[in-house]
């Protein structure tokens, strides 16, 4: 019948754009990153790696407030060396977290940073920086964890002073559900 | 009237009255049955979450804790929004659309009666499931119903994963059920019934089925990372593993937004339906209408992040959202005019459907302009996450959708039943839930402008008296829904026989047929009525 055939091709079609919107909706999670890269919203920090110091612009001071938030239940001591950093545009600044593990267990933790004003972002240039790889700490044991930065000659006049805060996760119990299915796999 | 739709059409296939007993509901594929399946289904899933409420409300009558733990209250809140929502609001517009889209537009059945039957079916298996997350350790999901990350994951009760596949399998329910409407629509209409001549329900149903085909998968989506976060360690919306939890509220406002104009649209269609009978006089600006609909559905994609003002978006995204907000009140307004412009020098009368249809214009129209408020970036930073958003939304639900669905269900019970409803208990109903619902949610105006936080079982002494008042309102319109049963059992087991056409100035397809509707209707095309050609 000629309502069936039409009932038909209008469910497929449907059916069809349903699938689609499913996967409309995981293709929001690459998306929304490539957005914020784009747009340099959400305090993400996308410029990493070694630069070309150029010298730095003696005109203009910046101040970089540095800041260390525990995630819920993250035992660890933790915090900036210097929590409060004058620098110039283009000037290549050392510093370093501490770290301290108090528990009597062995521990792996990852930062994740965030930049504010979230405009600054694109301008923070991170050399060298802990929240590059996961910390693995023994009982006990403390570390100093440096971090290298540049903030970009073309931060915006308006920005004075920024904050870059990290934030310390527990990841140890992912990790050694990774570490003991990498072992099964290698016996 | 079976029979003599039986000796009309006698020796013809599929023409025989219902089937006995219990395999009738389980089997059936008549629209009226599944119609009549989801209305009940709804009007169970509204007393259950709105005895929930009432335990809500019961807690906060006074400041300090009295009856439940925080805990319980907070699976409370979340299984109240859960459960009204998708078990209430939802599936009763689509009991109303079953039973009437077929039968105003000239179908024979749905265009998908088996479909029908499983999209049906799937529904109480899911509310089953979630229901039944109250009975397990740790509880029933206690995130809200907005279920944000990481509150659903990282710190969720371990019922989540019933919660998953409950929503999971509601979603699936809704999408069959679209694409049922979407189909009936488009290819079963009576010849000569063209688009713009279909009656104004079929028109808000069909666009609220296109969103419902768009944004019901998405919600999947998000459950299923939810699911795929919390058992098989991904990180979508853990930062530790390079995930986000504010990507968690934009996917799920993407959803989110397009689902309340869901839960309206077809709202705004009964109530189209109703104020031209009751006023005697045709629908002012038909046209505009089905344009208004559009408009407000594809508005509803471009809005979601006015939930998320206080994320931390910047200063252009606030502006972008807030200002592609208020512009979805162009459209609203030109619906609520033309309700008025109805209404305007008509013979009117005021009938129960007639009453909440309106007080469905007027309080809707309250919940709308708070709205506006919420809509506006820099004043929602003080009004996020408090009773005010509460009060708005309860005001755009309550006496918005739920007072649609029962306007129509009064309007259209002649039809289904065959009696004529007592009005002098319609009435009563009425004005019980009209005073019922202010006393409510008008309070919660002031106490959340006045800083009151949502979601919470305790509370500041300042806020006590208002508190106190919203729970008696609440208990008045709660205990009134009882009336509104009542109603519909004596509706359904006798009173004045009903017309064909049941109210004097009712237009329209659905009113040729006899009253009670016979088990099938327009086996053959009908011809369109004089006033719809």
């Amino acid at each position: 019948m000629n309502v069936q055939a039409d009932n038909r091709r209008l469910v497929r079609r449907l059916v069809f754009s349903c699938v689609l919107m499913f996967g409309f909706g995981f293709a929001l999670v690459p998306l929304y990153d490539v957005f914020c890269e784009v747009t340099g919203l959400n305090g993400k920090i996308t410029n990493t790696g070694p630069v070309a110091v150029e010298g730095p612009d003696l005109s203009r001071q910046v101040r970089v407030r540095l800041l260390a938030v525990h995630n819920e239940g993250m035992p660890w001591e933790f915090g900036p060396v210097d929590g409060l950093i004058e620098t110039h545009p283009g000037e290549m600044k050392q510093t370093a977290f501490h770290a301290t593990n108090p528990t009597g267990r062995r521990m792996v933790a990852q930062a994740i940073p965030s930049v504010a004003p979230a405009e600054a972002a694109e301008y923070l240039h991170k050399v060298n920086c802990f929240c590059f790889e996961q910390q693995t700490l023994l009982a006990g044991e403390s570390v100093q964890m440096p971090l290298l930065f540049v903030i970009d000659k073309k931060l915006p006049e308006h920005i004075r002073s920024l904050t870059l805060s990290y934030t310390l996760f527990d990841i140890s119990p992912e990790v050694s559900v990774a570490e003991s299915s990498e072992k099964e796999q290698s016996l | 009237m079976n029979t003599l739709d039986t000796t009309l059409h006698a020796g013809e296939h599929g023409h025989h009255g219902p089937a006995k007993g219990i395999g009738r509901w389980l089997f059936t594929t008549n629209h009226k049955d599944i119609g009549t399946l989801y209305l009940w289904f709804s009007l169970l899933m509204f007393f259950t979450g709105g005895c929930m409420a009432l335990m809500i409300r019961a807690e906060l009558f006074q400041p300090g804790l009295q009856l439940v733990e925080p805990g319980f209250f907070n699976q409370m809140t979340t299984m109240h929004g859960l459960i009204m929502v998708f078990g209430a609001v939802m599936p009763a517009f689509v009991g109303l659309a079953n039973w009437m889209v077929p039968m105003m537009i000239g179908a024979p059945d749905m265009a998908l009666p088996r479909m029908n039957n499983w999209s049906f079916w799937i529904l109480p298996f899911a509310f089953a499931m979630m229901i039944s997350t109250l009975f397990m350790d740790g509880g029933a999901p206690n995130f809200g119903w907005t279920f944000y990350a990481p509150l659903s994951t990282t710190y969720a009760p371990p019922s989540v994963t019933y919660f998953i596949f409950a929503i999971h399998m509601m979603g699936i329910s809704s999408i069959m059920g679209a694409i049922n409407i979407i189909a009936t629509i488009l290819n079963l209409r009576v010849p000569g019934m063209t688009m713009m001549k279909l009656p104004l329900f079929c028109w808000t149903w069909l666009i609220t089925a296109f969103l419902l085909i768009a944004v019901m998968p998405v919600l999947a989506g998000v459950v299923t990372m939810m699911l795929m976060d919390i058992h098989f360690g991904t990180s979508f919306f853990n930062a530790a593993g390079g995930g986000d939890p504010v990507l968690f509220q934009h996917v799920f406002w993407f959803f989110g937004h397009p689902e309340v104009y869901i839960m309206i649209l077809p709202a705004f269609g009964i109530i189209s339906q109703i104020i031209p009978t009751f006023a005697r006089k045709r629908l002012f600006g038909y046209a505009s209408m089905v344009y208004a609909t559009a408009s407000i559905a594809i508005l509803s994609f471009l809005v979601w992040a006015h939930h998320m003002f206080t994320v931390g978006i910047p200063l252009a995204g606030e502006l972008f959202f807030m200002f592609a907000t208020m512009l979805i009140a162009v459209p609203t307004g030109v619906k609520v005019f033309n309700w008025v412009a109805t209404m305007f020098r008509g013979s009117m009368t005021f009938e129960t459907p007639m009453l909440f249809a309106l007080a469905f214009v007027v309080l809707f129209t309250i919940g709308g302009f708070s709205g506006l408020m919420l809509a506006i970036a820099p004043v929602d930073f003080q009004y996020h996450d408090t009773y005010f958003v509460v009060a708005h939304f309860h005001y755009v639900l309550v006496p918005g959708a739920v007072f649609a669905i029962m306007a129509g269900a009064y309007y259209w019970l002649p039809k289904w039943t065959g009696h004529m409803l007592d009005e002098r208990m319609g009435k009563l109903h009425f004005w019980l839930s009209f005073i019922g619902v202010n006393i409510t949610f008008f309070p919660m105006h002031f106490i959340g402008l006045a800083g009151m936080p949502r979601r919470i079982p305790d509370y500041a002494l300042q806020f006590a008296d208002f508190n106190m008042v919203a729970s008696i309102g609440a208990f008045i319109f709660g205990l009134s829904q009882l009336v509104f049963l009542w109603n519909v059992i004596a509706c359904v087991r006798g009173g004045e026989k009903a017309a064909a056409r049941s109210w004097e100035g009712a237009e329209g397809l659905e009113w040729e047929v006899p009253s009670p509707a016979p088990y099938h209707t327009f086996a053959t095309p009908p011809k369109l009525p004089e006033s719809q050609r």
